[in-house]
């Protein structure tokens, strides 16, 4: 039989404390019943002889210090996993939210997970095929890769994240597929938006769903990513099924951990973030990637909105030097219409050394895009300075970077979001570009890949 | 003594413990916290109330519950079977753990750091009835192909050998006797224990007076490192801080390296994992693992044992120093070591300096730095060790201001700046050349068995970096006139910039012959560079037209040099006569 406490002395910010406790744990959860009869959950975030400190997910409006009582549950937060979690809808503690009956749990998991240890991890090496040029081609995505997209407030990260959901693949494998998607803060118009582009392809049936929207209670976040995490883990690593995960959007998961540490009244790091944001944030992305002699993986696309798309904000900021590089959403392009808007020049993926090459894309895969890449560069720099000099003040081979440039733009970053090229148009797309210059200027190619692959020399 | 000492936990706050009735322990000591017996160190002490940073999570963990006192501060262990390991913060093989509980780490394990069944073979190096002192070397132990393990008198252990015979061991069966002058016997072993907060003790620290080659162009030629130095790389996410880290681990010519992945990606250090084994040394033609040891204590681990994990490698690393190895290290990134501290010193109510971190943040970061060195071992025979420092910082942003920067600049002698433009533009590795320093640089020259060859490269690369001063200054005045508008002679210089960039500075990491350059081939590749500059400035004053220079066929040779493989360096030197041919051919 459970103690139940009503010995709530304070009650501050999404924080209660509560006394004369015995035996609580660190961690453990808590069932809070509140004066008119309804129930909100907890977390232990201190213990202090008998004063237990109790972060509160649904917050703390309505709870008054008489009339609340308190049971510790003597476990840390869990999940209930089983196959048929798969096409069903949650909200964001792990409670059904579709109308559908509760899952018959086959085990429960701890949601904080447990660290991977290093040794255990396979690399990431199998590359995805996402359809898309600039991450295709330039920034390419590997199996147990999380790259995060930095975008901004009215930049369509929705569109590219639903468009990588619809078209990521393995190429020449059969294997289950799964995704899992956790929504925090979000709107419903992007929550929909993502279930109805689901629904429409009929990959609703292999999502997981994890919603905790914009009026949703703020201190849920803090479990949402975490009972996902725990569901992709389940799915890839027990039924060994290829699982991307992605989390949208994880600057309202950080303010909600603020907001806990304000409450806290701890010694704030950066615009308000705790000291602790980096290794909270790791404990959250370093769930993903593969592991020796499982078959199953978990892909990360974070989601984040760069406040003032400031890239050195905390959030992308740590972000960045967690995850296996970024992709970076351009608001100059996007004005151009040019979609999907992906600014390639400080976009990054750390990985893509190890996804390519002759077994697994092909074998001018690396060359290639050293070299689009320096070009692309200098075009920027010719654009820039045209507009500083005018055009006419530009040498011809300036001029000639800057037309690259602009053809680049229009062709292989601009091909909307519903198509899908594979990596031999995209790889081809840009050896046709490249077949402005001459050859003597594709410096970072290898003299037989030109003879090989550029358009004029193939039959 | 502290030991068995057994108190009971009050409070709990994240990795924090605060326990009472611990009367009696001392500061650092180790404890077993909670039913699970969980690893932690003392970190304050009031009263009888003692507060514990505990290694592995405290999920679960409530007060009431025992916490007990090991009476002996954090230790590693020293001995044969170091090398090719793959360690956590704490020192718990990692690979072993992995057999233990599978993918996921779990608490309350604790397995010794070194395997106690591995037999090794021994050969003493001295005759029993010597006389020895803490630090001389009784005897040898061939660990791996590429390292001699040389068997040390444990510090303050003073007397005669006794006993002492080749055979196999174990690491704790005992080797030989050392009787002292009182009687009394210590028993010696191939491992011995040192406390990692406290630094190894050294007869004599020399100033460094030898350059660390590594392969890497821009470090050797521009910023070289010298064995005992000690280095930090800063620069924002995306910059090449760890590749760089790796590129050294991987070509430094030291005899061991320890390579510490602190609170970094967890994929990283899989990739250390696989990747190693397979590299060949280019000096020895052996596995390169076979002279590094690894630690990893990754971001979603512990926070506490991060912290720890600096100070185990730098231990592990000044062992083999004092074996006289040159050995370096790697802290990969020693942010987020400053950052465990700041979590600790957080939970511990500590008042806070800058940004939150403690104020005694630039202390600890200054007494980490200073561990290195080169130094005279203690002990016979007489022997001199190296110990490098090579840590990367990570500051919020890029921001060079930030406490961490700040504190090991004020430390360390070179500094590798990395620049997000420079990584924008794909130029790796992304050091500066501009803001980059090292105090060692008037070292170079020895590296070279030719002294006048060492000569000429100083210069090459003092010429070198004044052209890329140059080069600034007149890239402000094209971009507000454009090129046509300066002199031929100031565009040669561009044009000559231009390539030390693009041809010497810029290093693909992931090429097979890139990723290592000899310093032989360092040397042509820039002699050629500025043998084309030379001629082509002696010919623009013969009034040859400054594009058909910019125009000759050699430049895309130079351009393609550093891809030719180091057996066939006359290729490179032969480019020179080339220019001189294609020189000619345009003054005619």
């Amino acid at each position: 039989m459970l103690k139940e406490y009503q010995t709530v002395s304070e009650i501050y910010g999404p924080l209660m404390l509560v006394e004369g406790v015995e035996g609580a744990k660190y961690g453990e959860i808590v069932d809070i019943e509140i004066g008119d009869g309804s129930m909100r959950h907890g977390q232990i975030l201190q213990v202090d002889r008998d004063k237990v400190m109790v972060q509160i997910f649904e917050g703390t409006e309505g709870i008054d210090a008489e009339n609340t009582k308190v049971r510790f549950l003597g476990k840390p937060m869990e999940f209930g996993v089983s196959p048929d979690i798969l096409g069903r809808v949650f909200d964001g503690i792990g409670k059904p939210k579709d109308g559908g009956p509760a899952v018959i749990a086959k085990k429960r998991m701890n949601i904080n997970g447990n660290p991977i240890n290093p040794y255990a991890r396979n690399f990431p090496n199998q590359f995805i095929q996402t359809g898309i040029s600039t991450i295709d081609g330039l920034n390419p995505l590997v199996r147990g890769q999380k790259l995060p997209i930095f975008s901004g407030a009215g930049l369509p990260h929705d569109e590219i994240t639903a468009q990588l959901a619809r078209q990521a693949t393995v190429r020449g494998e059969g294997e289950s597929f799964a995704v899992v998607f956790a929504a925090m803060g979000i709107t419903f118009e992007a929550a929909q938006f993502f279930i109805d582009d689901l629904t429409d392809t009929g990959a609703i049936e292999r999502a997981v769903m994890f919603i905790n929207l914009a009026n949703d209670p703020a201190i849920e976040r803090i479990a949402t990513p975490r009972m996902a995490l725990t569901a992709a883990e389940y799915l890839a690593f027990e039924e060994g099924m290829q699982v991307l995960v992605i989390l949208n959007d994880m600057t309202n998961y950080c303010e909600a951990l603020r907001e806990i540490s304000a409450a806290r009244k701890e010694v704030p790091g950066r615009r308000g973030y705790p000291g602790y944001l980096y290794t909270d944030l790791a404990t959250i992305y370093e769930r993903a990637g593969r592991l020796k002699g499982k078959d199953g993986s978990i892909t990360m696309i974070p989601v984040l909105t760069m406040p003032e798309d400031d890239k050195t904000h905390p959030v992308p900021d740590l972000t960045g030097y967690i995850t296996e590089g970024q992709i970076i959403m351009s608001r100059a392009l996007h004005r151009k219409s040019i979609s999907p808007p992906v600014d390639v020049l400080p976009s990054l993926s750390r990985l893509k050394d190890k996804g390519i090459g002759e077994d697994k894309t092909r074998e001018d895969h690396a060359d290639l895009y050293n070299q689009l890449y320096a070009a692309y560069a200098r075009g920027k720099e010719a654009q820039e300075l045209a507009t500083i000099l005018g055009e006419a003040a530009l040498s011809p081979e300036d001029q000639k970077y800057m037309k690259f440039a602009d053809e680049f733009e229009a062709r292989y970053i601009s091909q909307g979001y519903y198509e899908n090229r594979t990596i031999e148009v995209t790889l081809d797309l840009g050896w046709e570009l490249l077949s402005m210059f001459d050859d003597s200027e594709l410096k970072r190619i290898d003299v037989e890949l030109i003879k090989k692959y550029m358009p004029k020399f193939r039959k | 003594m502290s030991e068995n000492i057994s108190g009971k936990i009050v409070k709990v706050a994240g990795p924090v413990v605060v326990a009472e009735e611990m009367g009696g322990s001392r500061m650092y000591d180790v404890v077993r916290v909670g039913e699970e017996n969980l690893i932690g160190e003392i970190v304050e002490l009031h009263g009888d109330c003692a507060s514990i940073q505990v290694y592995e999570d405290t999920v679960g963990i409530g007060p009431g519950e025992k916490v007990v006192n090991t009476g002996a501060p954090l230790s590693v262990e020293l001995g044969p079977g170091l090398i090719s390991s793959i360690y956590d913060g704490i020192q718990r093989p990692l690979d072993q753990l992995y057999d233990l509980q599978g993918s996921y780490i779990k608490r309350g394990s604790a397995i010794p750091g070194l395997n106690r069944e591995t037999k090794w073979e021994f050969k003493p190096t001295i005759e029993n009835g010597t006389k020895v002192f803490g630090g001389d070397i009784v005897g040898e132990v061939q660990e791996s192909t590429l390292l001699l393990h040389k068997i040390m008198v444990p510090a303050g252990v003073t007397g005669t050998v006794e006993g002492l015979n080749a055979g196999s061991f174990t690491v704790e069966e005992v080797i030989g006797n050392v009787v002292g002058d009182d009687g009394n016997r210590t028993e010696l072993k191939l491992m011995q224990k040192w406390a990692v907060r406290t630094p190894r003790m050294s007869k004599k620290r020399l100033a460094p007076n030898e350059i660390l080659v590594t392969g890497q162009r821009v470090v050797d030629a521009f910023f070289p490192i010298a064995k005992g130095g000690t280095a930090c790389v800063p620069g924002p996410f995306g910059t090449g801080k760890t590749v760089v880290q790796h590129q050294l681990a991987k070509w430094v010519n030291a005899d061991v390296v320890v390579y510490v992945g602190c609170g970094e990606r967890g994929n990283e250090m899989t990739d250390v994992l696989m990747e190693f084994p397979e590299l060949i040394d280019p000096h020895s033609g052996e596995p390169l693992m076979k002279r590094v040891v690894l630690l990893a204590n990754t971001s979603d681990m512990p926070v506490a044992a991060r912290e720890a994990s600096v100070y185990t490698g730098i231990t592990i690393a000044e062992y083999f120093r004092d074996m006289g190895y040159s050995v370096a290290l790697m802290a990969d990134s020693t942010s987020r070591w400053a950052e465990a501290m700041r979590e600790i010193s957080t939970r511990l109510e500590e008042m806070p300096a800058e940004e939150g971190y403690p104020a005694y943040l630039g202390a600890r970061i200054a007494s980490f730095y200073e561990r290195a060195g080169r130094v005279v071992c203690t002990g016979s025979p007489n022997r001199e060790g190296a110990l490098s420092i090579i840590g990367a910082v990570s500051p919020p942003g890029g921001d060079l201001s930030d406490s961490v920067v700040q504190a090991t600049l004020h430390v360390v002698k070179v500094f590798w700046s990395l620049q997000g433009r420079l990584a924008q533009q794909r130029h790796f590795p992304a050091i500066d050349w501009l803001t980059s320093y090292s105090f060692y640089k008037q070292y170079l020259k020895d590296v070279f068995e030719d002294v006048d060859k060492g000569e000429e490269m100083a210069k090459m690369s003092q010429l070198s970096m004044i052209l890329l001063e140059q080069e600034a200054e007149l890239a402000e005045i094209v971009r507000l006139v454009g090129a046509e508008s300066i002199s031929a002679k100031d565009r040669m210089v561009l044009e000559t910039c231009k390539s030390i960039r693009e041809d010497f500075l810029h290093q693909n990491a992931f090429h097979k012959v890139d990723t290592h350059t000899s310093i032989d081939k360092q040397y042509e590749i820039l002699k050629s560079i500025l043998h084309l500059h030379e001629q082509g400035l002696a010919a623009i004053k013969r009034g040859v037209e400054a594009s058909e220079i910019f125009a000759l066929k050699v430049r895309e040779e130079i351009a393609r040099s550093s891809f030719i493989p180091e057996k066939e360096l006359a290729k490179v030197a032969g480019i020179r006569d080339t220019i001189d041919v294609q020189m000619k051919a345009l003054s005619s």
